[in-house]
């Protein structure tokens, strides 16, 4: 029960699984605010957005698993999976950072991911668009409170602008990553389950860019970095965050919770 | 629960201040007659001075207890065990921190801003219930804190839902109300473990329950002939029931729990009395809980620093949101 | 009493389900009025309480004086004939 499951290489499975594990690695991110937030009621806020974002993970991950034909649910995806056959994106697993980070990371994620259900609200998956239109929902609240923070942090103080643009000159780096497509985009596009990722390019870019215009926020320029999550290969922060989140389902083979 | 600050603290003078006026003789006894009628006092109302600063210190003390209470247990929400485990943690967590600002937002009635009662908190002016000094080793402390201390915290903070206190009142009622599935949560937890669990699971419960027993038990105050404030607090509703028969009502309802869910508690004194129809406990401790409480418990330390460091560094972001505010606010009126 | 730095108080109003009035539930501290929004939406309707929330900064609440409690509210108390149960109808149009 504790030695990692692996997951069969079918591109509709991964598909899944890099907007599963987005959701969670960016709600096991926002769950860590709770209890050290710069104001009680901002604890509260930023955990509903981590029960929502938890919620559309495991959702999702239900889904992969009746999808992979392994029959795995969705405990044995989050915690017996390795770091490898982990795909979100980088920028999800990144440590909290700071408020202006958090809050940026998050204005940047929530449009994608409005943008993403939006589309997934069509796909040809029956049951991934009943996810999408129920998560649509939370997504389009987390955007606007994560982007009123943006404007606040951003046309606030002296030193609020400038961790903002701290913050936003390393998230920046990781965003490419949210618009290459590979073959399980293709694969994707072809099978009506949803969206290559670099359909949401243009429209992400002009929701993103009205926010920080807003925010009095310059857009950085693009680096030839690129991060790649996506295909399984993280940051060092990833493996320090599975140990954490995997440590009693490896530490106690066979149990029940 | 978190209600034994007002047993830990001095007692202020009582109920026994000295009166200038004839005016506020008429005043004072107005105010008694309706608490004696069982009318609800509005933060508005007069009242006597001592009835307010009890008041603040119980309500603003309980509000630090549910906010250095997300602590414990906010420790084990990245490492939960199961993605349902973890949204229930989070929830529950979370619930806290809309407990002690419910609690905040009460105290606030009676003229002390949140900042100054969250200062006298900083500085150690301010006291917390001593369970939250404890610290949380293994999974099964998440279901043991649910199942004891919020057990505990239930059945103290039902009876203040009838406190004098109006604002006080309504806040406990609102919160009674969404606490009750933080205890069922705790048992549920534990009963799958030891239920269906593995033997590790079993012996891990088990170790969980025998840590958190005696400090339970503490959490309802030193023994009523210890308890100075006790009458006056019965007088005003802050209390309704004494700190020895909510901690045997504890006990008897513990013992009934426990078998169910097959674990023992480490007291070879527990056993039931015919003749009182209770459950008889051991001495507890009480030199432990006045060390705790007086700041040396396992974790007072490590507590106060984590909401002194989530202050401190938020105090940039506060600062941008009212100049953010402010800037608005020109640009309006230009 | 509010240090210069401390966020406003809100009062909170929720409405439960279309159709009822919005009551008041709480209060919080936001800096703004869509922040305070947001939070009583976040702090105050967790359980599906709500279906509309108001918010109102509580320094700009007047309220009565508890003091004239007496003249304010104690006049009402004898007109009686304010309420239908004061009239005595034959049964037959009792349902009136």
């Amino acid at each position: 029960m504790s030695s990692s499951i692996k997951i069969p290489a079918t591109p509709e499975l991964h598909y899944l699984l890099r907007l599963s594990d987005t959701c969670l690695i960016l709600g096991q991110r926002l769950g860590e605010w709770c209890g050290h937030a710069p104001i009680l009621e901002e604890d509260i806020a930023l955990s509903n957005m981590a029960l929502d974002l938890i919620g559309q993970s495991r959702a999702l991950l239900t889904l992969a698993g009746q999808r992979s034909g392994e029959g795995y649910d969705e405990d044995q995806l989050a915690f017996l999976r390795d770091e490898i056959d982990y795909r979100n994106p980088t920028l999800a697993e990144l440590p909290r950072g700071d408020f202006a980070f958090t809050v940026l990371r998050n204005v940047i994620l929530s449009t994608w991911l409005k943008l993403m259900w939006e589309r997934l609200h069509d796909s040809s998956d029956a049951e991934l668009a009943a996810i999408a239109g129920k998560a649509l929902k939370e997504a389009r609240y987390h955007q606007q409170h994560a982007a009123d923070w943006a404007v606040r942090l951003g046309d606030g103080t002296d030193e609020s602008r400038r961790r903002c643009e701290a913050a936003l000159a390393t998230l920046w780096l990781y965003t490419p990553e949210l618009f290459e497509d590979d073959a399980v985009d293709a694969a994707a596009t072809a099978a009506g389950l949803g969206p290559a990722w670099s359909q949401l390019r243009e429209p992400w870019l002009a929701e993103i860019s009205e926010i920080l215009g807003e925010a009095t926020l310059a857009i950085p320029g693009e680096a030839a970095f690129r991060s790649s999550g996506k295909r399984g290969l993280h940051s060092e922060h990833m493996g320090y965050l599975l140990v954490e989140m995997q440590y009693l389902q490896r530490s106690y083979p066979g149990g029940a919770w | 629960m978190y209600t034994q600050a007002m047993d830990t603290l001095r007692d202020e003078g009582g109920d026994k201040p000295a009166l200038r006026t004839a005016e506020e003789a008429q005043l004072q006894q107005r105010f008694d007659n309706r608490i004696d009628a069982g009318d609800f006092i509005e933060a508005k109302d007069w009242m006597p001075e001592n009835y307010r600063k009890t008041l603040l210190r119980q309500i603003s003390q309980h509000a630090h207890s549910e906010i250095v209470g997300m602590l414990p247990e906010g420790n084990w929400i990245t490492r939960a065990p199961t993605l349902k485990r973890k949204s229930i943690l989070l929830a529950k967590v979370q619930d806290e921190g809309g407990h002690g600002l419910y609690l905040y937002a009460a105290a606030e009635t009676l003229g002390t801003s949140r900042d100054q009662m969250l200062d006298a908190l900083h500085t150690g002016k301010a006291k917390y219930s001593s369970i939250f000094n404890y610290p949380t080793l293994t999974w099964a402390d998440v279901g043991a804190i649910g199942w004891l201390v919020d057990g505990a915290a239930i059945m103290n903070q039902v009876p203040i839902c009838r406190c004098s206190f109006a604002p006080y009142a309504r806040a406990m009622v609102r919160i009674c109300r969404e606490e009750s599935f933080h205890q069922r949560q705790g048992f549920d937890s534990l009963l799958v473990m030891v239920k269906q669990g593995t033997d590790a699971q079993r012996a891990m419960v088990q170790e969980a329950v025998n840590r958190w027993w005696w400090p339970c038990l503490m959490m309802f105050g030193p023994p009523d002939d210890q308890s100075p404030n006790s009458a006056q607090g019965m007088r005003w509703g802050i209390k309704r029931v004494s700190n020895d028969t909510l901690r045997q009502k504890f006990v008897d309802a513990a013992v009934q729990q426990a078998e169910v869910l097959g674990v023992t508690f480490p007291d070879p004194d527990l056993r039931w009395n015919e003749e009182s129809q209770h459950w008889d406990y051991g001495a507890i401790d009480w030199s432990e809980f006045w060390r705790v409480v007086g700041g040396d418990g396992p974790c007072n330390r490590e507590r106060l620093a984590a909401r002194v460091k989530a202050w401190e560094d938020g105090e940039w972001v506060r600062e941008a949101a009212l100049a953010h505010a402010r800037k608005s606010d020109l640009k309006e009126a230009a | 009493m509010t240090t210069n730095t401390e966020w406003p108080l809100w009062e909170v109003f929720v409405r439960t389900k279309a159709g009822l009035d919005h009551k008041h539930c709480g209060s919080l501290h936001a800096a703004d009025p869509k922040m305070a929004v947001q939070m009583a939406r976040d702090v105050y309707t967790r359980r599906q309480e709500g279906s509309s929330v108001w918010v109102v900064r509580s320094d700009q609440i007047v309220a009565s004086d508890p003091s004239d409690k007496d003249m304010y509210f104690d006049p009402a108390e004898d007109k009686v004939y304010r309420h239908p149960t004061f009239y005595k109808l034959p049964g037959s149009v009792d349902h009136m």
